[in-house]
């Protein structure tokens, strides 16, 4: 599996700790699997943007991705949710079976449809798959909305909402899918400020017990949200983790991880850097 | 006054301005009234003539309901057909769009041919002419669906009829109403024309018969029920449409 910078009794001991606190968690964490992910390779017009790339994912936990713009972390992730187009390579679990059927997806475009309500978008998943929508699954999706903050939006249509709670509809549709994997593509990079810092902390606590992918672009949210935290950086791309993810329990309050952010910051510029002369070569 | 009352006044205020300027040429021109009767005199033969105008109205209405009903439907089916099932799309598109490029009215002596004087080949005209731009406008709009959506609707297991009727047709709505918007304004279009060619009856068969007689305050008379019609049918659709894809608004 993969080597954490973390002891492990931290991990263990924090997750242990917040099963009971977090509702959400139960039914994804007992059965959240690790992910591993080998061979990875996309090329793109002759150039290899990553080749004979593996990346593994501890079940049960945060795995935020870093990396200059168009290294291929999007790429990666979508290996991974089973939509690559470009992309190849082998994907599992830990135990080496297939992911599909137990992934739910995040972008950061909140992709809600504009003709359905909030709890009608959070009804999509059954709908598309020819579910019967009952009774019950109505009065989960309302409850995951009064979870995130929005009881009272569950019928209004996306576009009377700001972009803060369209996001936060999106998030609550991705735990009505209710799935041990959740692959997240920069979900918060299009909000502001205060409302992004918000949504970490709410992401993180719904989410906890659940194997995470998180690409982002945000140093701040990859030090409060993630178990590990991996960069994504070279060509062809290699990842590496010599940041090490702060301790504690995401999420973690942005002055405890203040003194990470420089050394983070500075491995994502000097990765920015390294591709620059690799562009120009 | 306030700005409601106003906005239901304008078009009232527009329609008085262009009477008005029409009477006005009338006198400045002192054309004769077989050449250009006055507002008057064409309001005086819409009362006279009125149960022969209806008459002959309620054909050519019947006509253009019967041809935007039939031609939304076909464009409707042809559009999920070539959208939803490739060889359609490989067989059918190519001939789709060079159909497109035939005058349709020049179909129309060889429609009154086969489908004789009565109702029937003007449905058909008015039909063609809306069958395309319904079409191509639905199947625009199903063939561009927002690409997240689908990504997301993959990952979720979405079935694939399932994802066709729940995602790609609401998101083609909008597409389809505007096609539908523009078959409107061209339907009455196919209707009239396709009775100028050969009918017994409708508003296009009384103006060539007045055209004929010199009766051109009857023609008038004929063109301002046809466009009232025209008009009406247009903003009741687009109020329709606008209805049926509220969320359209709200995204602007």
């Amino acid at each position: 599996m993969t080597q954490s910078d973390q002891p492990a009794g931290a991990h263990g001991g924090a997750r242990v700790y917040r099963f009971p606190k977090s509702r959400t968690a139960a039914a994804g964490a007992s059965e959240a699997p690790g992910i591993c992910v080998r061979g990875a390779h996309l090329a793109f017009d002759g150039v290899q943007l990553f080749d004979r790339l593996d990346l593994d994912l501890r079940g049960g936990e945060i795995t935020c991705l870093l990396g200059p713009s168009g290294v291929g972390k999007t790429s990666l992730l979508r290996l991974i949710a089973g939509l690559a187009e470009a992309a190849g390579g082998r994907v599992g679990d830990d135990q080496g079976q297939p992911l599909q059927g137990r992934i739910a997806y995040m972008a950061q475009q909140d992709l809600l449809l504009p003709w359905l309500s909030a709890r009608a978008n959070l009804l999509l998943g059954p709908r598309l798959r020819g579910e019967t929508v009952s009774g019950a699954m109505r009065a989960r999706a309302d409850d995951l909305l009064q979870r995130v903050g929005l009881a009272e939006a569950a019928d209004a249509r996306p576009g009377a909402l700001s972009g803060g709670m369209r996001q936060r509809v999106a998030l609550a549709r991705t735990l009505m899918e209710d799935r041990p994997v959740v692959l997240m593509d920069e979900p918060f990079a299009g909000l502001d400020a205060i409302t992004r810092y918000e949504l970490q902390a709410l992401a993180a606590d719904l989410l906890s017990g659940r194997t995470v992918l998180l690409v982002t672009h945000d140093p701040l949210e990859a030090l409060r949200l993630g178990h590990s935290i991996r960069v994504l950086a070279g060509r062809p791309a290699r990842l590496d983790d010599s940041v090490a993810a702060p301790p504690g329990a995401p999420p973690r309050p942005a002055d405890q991880v203040a003194d990470r952010q420089g050394a983070l910051l500075d491995r994502l510029a000097a990765a920015k850097r390294a591709q620059r002369e690799a562009g120009d070569a | 006054m306030p700005e409601a009352v106003r906005r239901v006044l304008r078009p009232f205020a527009i329609l008085a301005g262009l009477l008005a300027i029409w009477q006005a040429v009338q006198w400045a021109s002192q054309a004769p009234a077989y050449i250009l009767p006055g507002p008057l005199a064409v309001g005086e033969a819409l009362l006279s003539r009125w149960p022969q105008l209806a008459n002959h109205a309620w054909v050519t209405f019947t006509e253009i309901l019967l041809g935007l009903g039939l031609g939304l439907l076909l464009g409707t089916v042809s559009a999920l057909a070539i959208a939803s099932f490739r060889p359609i799309r490989r067989w059918l598109l190519p001939v789709l769009v060079v159909s497109q490029a035939i005058p349709v009215f020049a179909l129309a002596p060889i429609l009154v041919v086969w489908l004789g004087y009565g109702m029937a080949s003007k449905v058909v005209m008015a039909t063609l002419i809306i069958y395309f731009p319904v079409t191509s406008a639905f199947f625009d709009g199903l063939r561009r669906t927002e690409p997240g959506w689908l990504d997301l609707a993959r990952t979720m297991g979405g079935k694939r009829a399932r994802i066709l009727w729940h995602l790609r047709v609401p998101a083609a709505l909008p597409a389809l109403g505007s096609g539908l918007r523009v078959a409107t304004a061209v339907a009455p279009i196919g209707a009239v024309v396709g009775e100028w060619v050969g009918s017994s009856a409708g508003l296009g068969y009384l103006m060539l018969h007045a055209n004929a007689r010199m009766q051109v305050d009857l023609m008038f008379a004929a063109l301002f029920v046809l466009a009232v019609f025209a008009v009406g049918l247009y903003f009741t659709v687009d109020r329709l449409v606008s209805r049926a894809v509220p969320w359209q608004a709200e995204e602007r």
